[in-house]
């Protein structure tokens, strides 16, 4: 890829990036995300990983980014009015993140040079290429992945799921603490109690 | 064009059986879970014990194997062998104190089972991870399940809030993980732990790309072992959380991420140790001081106990500061397996005194337990005196070898510092052992132990666990040594096939 095209592409993910976190509506955000996905994944297909390319813009832009929209047109989450608060916070974490910048910046320009530049395989990137790959070098984390997303789902499930019916406390008579309203309202985190 | 052949990849199936078992577990009472009721999980629970029983049998027959499989992503030695004992170990007594605990909250038991076993088998891939990126899926299976076995306590918004801290935390830490996976991928052209070992034996302790990647990867694991200062979510996490899982967390947890943590670093990094041994200097200092100085203020059992985890995870971070040396490794692993027994029977105790709805987890709900209930009492007596290293017990045989190895290493300063924060320790521990014996009693009604068999023998277990490991050390202690050895002795290989 010519060396002009990747600074712009690379500009150009940068500047979206400020995107996402500049602006008000959280709708706007959403776009300018996708905007530096899309973006990265021109970058891909450039550096020749063509499959993983498309894959990017499909899973990332397609569907991830679509589902972030969703959820906020769902939960109808306003533009933030309050874009003045938290400027201490703020301050902090723009000094924070500068810092960490300036140290990566430090070492990408101290780290050795690359010393032998190795020619790709003549089918590097393609879909073929990746698929030999994720079922031979990669099979394990291949199949794990998908045990991971499984007990992600199942996890999910769980804690989305309807609160059964409610218990029934122990009486008063059987339980010291829980008797007197007083007692477990001096100390009500040291109790659960069901509504 | 490449010929694809399955030839190229080394399929060595038996030593990877037990994680298949802890899956197939997972999956059937998945299957079968929905048409249960709540009320009569345990059925379910026993599928999970039995499970757990299966793979504990398996991992023994593969002890005494050393290979390298699936091309290097997976190790499978005695330490593997070791740390996935232990962990099935923590496993089966977690189910087990659980068995009458999620039926009487009322947890939904299908998907409670299935998550704890999901969780056991991502500990038992970071155990056995042989490159990086297994290593962060082992870990990521592992965390998932749990942040959401942290929130089951649907009714209790401590556990709510616990979980979603829990995650948004442990979201950040995997963040710095895998970007530290990321640089030294960058750095040694390799995510296979073997090569990355030679690539920086050769002349990368000056790489800076390797120093941050290794800084990266420190934050990420410091989050997991509860290190301090990354240990802001520890005590809220601990305390929300159903007590098993509380439990589960403070073992398995711990444990599995010190796999990963000492094979990357005291093996795989060891060559370059001395850019990360001062770190690890300072962690484990400040980590064993906060811990310990906190600890001494909590009203709460659980959130006591939590700390108390995090000083025992500085005194094994000082046994990693004493490098690479082999004596080093095989006293920590030691001090883990006494650990690991200690912790679950003392949060067994917690559990025996809970009742349905109702969190008994004050210190001073111990009050006068050695009236009424003796026998809990003496359980709970030995698991303090050995957290607090009081002989013969395993944590005081733990702490010794411990800090003999450090010595060894010259690291003075370290186990004085260590050595004073033992002592503050004793003050905490020991105050339990006062509510119960010294204090007269608020008569707690405690549902019979007798009625609840899985609760009894996870108490027992752990009982006979601190007792044994404490009074004979030596097979323990040679099992330890010789699994370490295992994992840091196997010679490095100089190349794999990463682009065919």
């Amino acid at each position: 890829m010519p060396i002009g095209i990747f600074m712009f592409l690379a500009a150009f993910a940068i500047i979206a990036g400020f995107g996402v976190i500049m602006q008000r509506n959280p709708v706007h955000c959403v776009l300018a995300l996708a905007l530096v996905l899309i973006d990265l994944g021109v970058l891909f297909m450039g550096l020749d990983a063509v499959t993983l390319g498309f894959l990017q813009i499909i899973v990332y832009v397609g569907a991830i980014m679509v589902l972030f929209l969703f959820v906020i047109w769902l939960l109808n989450i306003q533009a933030d009015p309050g874009a003045g608060r938290h400027l201490g916070l703020k301050l902090f974490g723009s000094i924070a993140a500068a810092a960490l910048a300036a140290e990566f910046a430090a070492i990408i320009v101290h780290a050795p040079k690359i010393r032998e530049i190795r020619t790709l395989p003549a089918d590097f990137g393609t879909v073929a290429a990746l698929a030999r790959s994720l079922f031979s070098d990669y099979l394990v984390a291949f199949e794990v992945t998908s045990v991971l997303l499984l007990a992600a789902i199942v996890g999910a499930i769980a804690l989305a799921r309807k609160v059964s019916a409610p218990l029934v406390l122990v009486t008063p008579a059987l339980s010291r603490d829980v008797s007197t309203p007083a007692s477990s309202a001096s100390d009500p985190a040291a109790h659960r109690k069901s509504a | 064009m490449n010929q694809f052949t399955l030839a190229a990849v080394n399929f060595a199936w038996l030593p990877i059986l037990p994680l298949i078992a802890v899956t197939l577990g997972a999956m059937v009472i998945m299957l079968v879970g929905p048409g249960i009721d709540d009320e009569d999980s345990a059925g379910l629970g026993l599928i999970a014990l039995m499970t757990v029983l299966a793979a504990f049998v398996l991992t023994l027959f593969t002890l005494g194997e050393n290979t390298l499989s699936f091309g290097g992503a997976l190790a499978l030695d005695d330490y593997s062998g070791f740390f996935e004992l232990v962990i099935l170990v923590a496993t089966a007594v977690t189910i087990g104190m659980s068995l009458d605990y999620v039926a009487d909250e009322r947890i939904a038991g299908a998907e409670y089972y299935s998550l704890i076993l999901f969780a056991a088998l991502g500990m038992m891939l970071m155990a056995t991870a042989g490159d990086l990126i297994i290593i962060f899926l082992g870990l990521e299976t592992m965390s998932i399940a749990v942040y959401a076995l942290v929130g089951f306590l649907r009714r209790d918004p401590r556990s709510s809030e616990a979980a979603l801290k829990y995650f948004l935390l442990g979201a950040f830490s995997t963040g710095f993980l895998l970007y530290g996976i990321a640089l030294v991928y960058g750095a040694t052209g390799t995510i296979r732990l073997d090569p990355v070992r030679a690539a920086v034996a050769t002349d990368m302790a000056s790489n800076p790309l390797l120093l941050m990647g290794l800084g990266m990867m420190l934050i990420g694991f410091g989050f997991k072992v509860a290190a301090v200062p990354f240990h802001m979510w520890t005590p809220d996490a601990y305390e929300g959380a159903p007590t098993p899982v509380t439990a589960f967390m403070a073992v398995g947890v711990k444990v599995a991420a010190f796999a990963g943590f000492l094979r990357i670093f005291l093996v795989h990094l060891g060559p370059v140790s001395a850019q990360w041994s001062a770190v690890l200097w300072v962690l484990a200092v400040l980590t064993m001081s906060v811990g310990n100085l906190i600890a001494l203020v909590q009203s709460n059992i659980k959130r006591m106990l939590a700390y108390s985890a995090i000083a025992h995870a500085g005194y094994i971070i000082l046994g990693m500061a004493a490098a690479s040396s082999h004596q080093a490794g095989g006293a920590i692993l030691y001090y883990l397996l006494g650990y690991s027994f200690t912790t679950l029977g003392a949060f067994a105790v917690v559990i025996a005194l809970e009742r349905a709805g109702e969190a008994r987890d004050r210190i001073s709900d111990f009050r006068g337990l050695a009236r009424t209930h003796p026998g809990l009492a003496a359980a709970m007596a030995i698991f303090m005196l050995s957290l607090a290293g009081v002989p013969p017990l395993a944590g005081f045989v733990g702490k010794f070898y411990l800090f003999s190895a450090a010595l060894n290493a010259g690291l003075v300063w370290l186990v004085i510092i260590a050595a004073l924060n033992s002592a503050i320790s004793v003050y905490y521990y020991t105050r339990v052992i006062v509510e119960m014996y010294a204090r007269e009693g608020n008569e707690i009604d405690v549902k019979r132990i007798g009625a609840r068999p899985a609760l009894l023998l996870s108490i027992v277990a752990g009982v006979a666990g601190t007792v044994l490991i404490g009074i004979f050390p030596q097979p323990y202690m040679g099992a330890s040594a010789s699994a370490f050895a295992a994992a840091a002795g196997r010679p490095a290989l100089k190349t794999t096939a990463m682009l065919r």
